[in-house]
């Protein structure tokens, strides 16, 4: 099975969030760039214990920039056996599921595996798009994947609950919590990452649909009122009356 | 000018649903409900209440199949010339609306939380640490609300009901199972949650946390860490890798307040803390903060719950 995983940088979890020029450019200043979690460590691994089960390979996808290049490098550490860049800067959703959509359609790839959403944007966009792209299915938040032939099954979120379904494959997934556990690259794949395919490709001719044209930070949160640990009544009393919220 | 709102009606109508048309009402132009799934034709029509000024309705899609959704949405926008879409942002939107915006080539806009000034729409970026202005490019443009942004505004009357043909073609995902534990309220559309960390010591100690959740009428969630060891699922994980959630009320027991869990809950309207450490960093984005022992507080807490409500 020839799997593709999509993978988005986004600043360390723990980064300070702060924007430049006015307000119009993330502040990369002292920003640490990670492989987004839920590509890493829910579609990337989830796709590596496949691999490992049932044969095939893991590629891994990104658009965007050379500066990049060290965040693949991350991901190929884990265990993908190649990676491809499409050489332009992602400028929005749409942009960036048109260039992966056209690149997996010309080199006949099984599955295509996204996580749920990037922690910056938080968008969930991509996988779908990639999917209606495509023209083949979509089976967004999945906490569980296993492929029998050229069928999947999977556990996918749904209000209040969770539904298995079944897809014929091609197919795109898009990965969340429960699907896999985070997995530490070890001294070898870090190693093995440095000689492993990195292939440049020129990007399509896509327009963006949408951009971000600034940001804001929340306003800073009022002090917090402390409460007597005796007194619950008092909180209920707040709760109720202040906060108007019970 | 008019405004098409989707909404799902498989199991009646959602609070979310109802947001979704007051939010398309707030646009200005006429609205247009086109929904999915089985509601009869009295529930449809009160949507006019909320704004719509007619539901267009297609019986024959009976699951959340997204390919077949983006169809009939598709269908709808065609047939009603519509200038905006809105979805409410859960997990039907999620796997339907990029799939619309590709098919329409429309620019879409995630996780609104405003109303769009020309064509910017104010929406949450890096995991509710702040918000982004997002223009849409396009003529058409598609919006997914955040849940919980907008409170439903009932006020005019009931509206017409249409049968509708969207052409949503096959399912390509078949249902097999679908598992609703009984009683539980989905953790992503509670208003009141009550979550718990480390600082509770075990699993067996989660007994205080669902008294209080059920006297209130709350979910109930956790830290990350306490997922990962398995003292309690992992749906009911809030925070950064986790669910991002925005009740009107979180109550936070034994968690110290991690940037990461933050993420998760900075939306909630109202935060409550509960900390034996005064140092733990929650309190700063708490607006109620008791510093004490969660065994001591919560149990307490419920009682003020009980008295209060045998009192109101």
């Amino acid at each position: 099975m020839k799997i593709l995983v999509c993978i988005s940088k986004s600043p360390d979890t723990t980064s300070k969030i702060a924007f430049t020029d006015g307000d119009t450019k993330f502040d990369e200043n002292g920003v640490q760039y990670i492989v987004n979690p839920y590509d890493e460590w829910y579609a990337l691994v989830r796709a590596l214990e496949l691999k490992e089960a049932g044969g095939g390979s893991v590629s891994i996808i990104t658009v965007g920039t050379a500066a990049d290049d060290a965040v693949i490098r991350k991901a190929l550490a884990i265990g993908a056996d190649e990676a491809v860049r499409i050489d332009a800067a992602p400028t929005d959703a749409y942009y960036t599921a048109m260039q992966i959509a056209e690149y997996a359609k010309s080199n006949g790839f099984d599955l295509v595996m996204t996580g749920k959403e990037t922690i910056n944007y938080n968008g969930s966009q991509v996988g779908g798009m990639i999917a209606e792209g495509m023209d083949v299915p979509f089976v967004s938040l999945a906490s569980r994947l296993e492929v029998n032939g050229s069928t999947a099954t999977l556990d996918t979120e749904i209000v209040g609950g969770i539904q298995t379904v079944e897809v014929s494959l091609p197919a795109v997934v898009s990965c969340a919590k429960g699907m896999a556990e985070q997995r530490i690259p070890n001294m070898r794949g870090i190693m093995a990452a440095r000689t492993k395919p990195l292939n440049v490709v020129a990007p399509a001719d896509i327009d963006a649909l949408t951009s971000f044209t600034s940001y804001a930070l929340p306003p800073a949160k009022s002090e917090c009122k402390m409460i007597d640990p005796e007194n619950m009544d008092e909180l209920v009393a707040l709760l109720h009356n202040e906060a108007k919220v019970i | 000018m008019s405004t098409l709102v989707y909404i799902n009606s498989n199991d009646g109508l959602a609070k979310n649903a109802l947001e979704a048309v007051t939010y398309g009402k707030k646009l200005g132009a006429d609205v247009t409900v086109v929904t999915t799934g089985g509601a009869d034709e009295s529930t449809l029509a009160s949507l006019g209440e909320y704004g719509a000024s007619k539901v267009m309705v297609d019986r024959s899609v009976t699951t959340n199949d997204p390919g077949q959704i983006a169809n009939v949405v598709k269908a709808a926008a065609d047939a009603t010339g519509a200038s905006t879409i809105v979805f409410s942002h859960d997990f039907i939107a999620k796997a339907a609306a990029p799939r619309v915006s590709v098919k329409l080539k429309a620019g879409l806009v995630s996780g609104a939380i405003g109303v769009p000034e020309g064509n910017k729409v104010k929406v949450n970026v890096f995991s509710g640490k702040a918000f982004g202005f997002v223009e849409v490019n396009t003529a058409t443009k598609i919006i997914s609300l955040l849940p919980n942004s907008f409170q439903p505004e009932a006020g005019g009357s009931a509206c017409g009901v249409e049968e509708f043909n969207g052409n949503a073609g096959e399912a390509a995902i078949k249902v097999i199972e679908t598992k609703k534990p009984e009683g539980d309220i989905p953790l992503p559309e509670a208003e009141l949650v009550v979550s718990a960390g480390r600082g509770l010591k075990g699993p067996e100690n989660w007994g205080m946390i669902e008294e209080l959740a059920s006297e209130l009428g709350a979910a109930t969630a956790c830290s990350r860490p306490v997922a990962d060891i398995g003292w309690r699922p992992h749906h009911e994980h809030v925070g950064q890798t986790g669910v991002a959630i925005r009740p009107n009320l979180y109550i936070a027991a034994g968690i110290s307040g991690a940037i990461q869990h933050l993420a998760g809950v900075n939306g909630s309207k109202v935060i409550v803390v509960v900390n034996t450490d005064a140092e733990a960093p929650f309190f700063k984005a708490a607006d109620y903060g008791i510093v004490g022992d969660a065994f001591e507080v919560i149990p307490r807490l419920t009682e003020a719950v009980k008295k209060f409500k045998a009192a109101n």
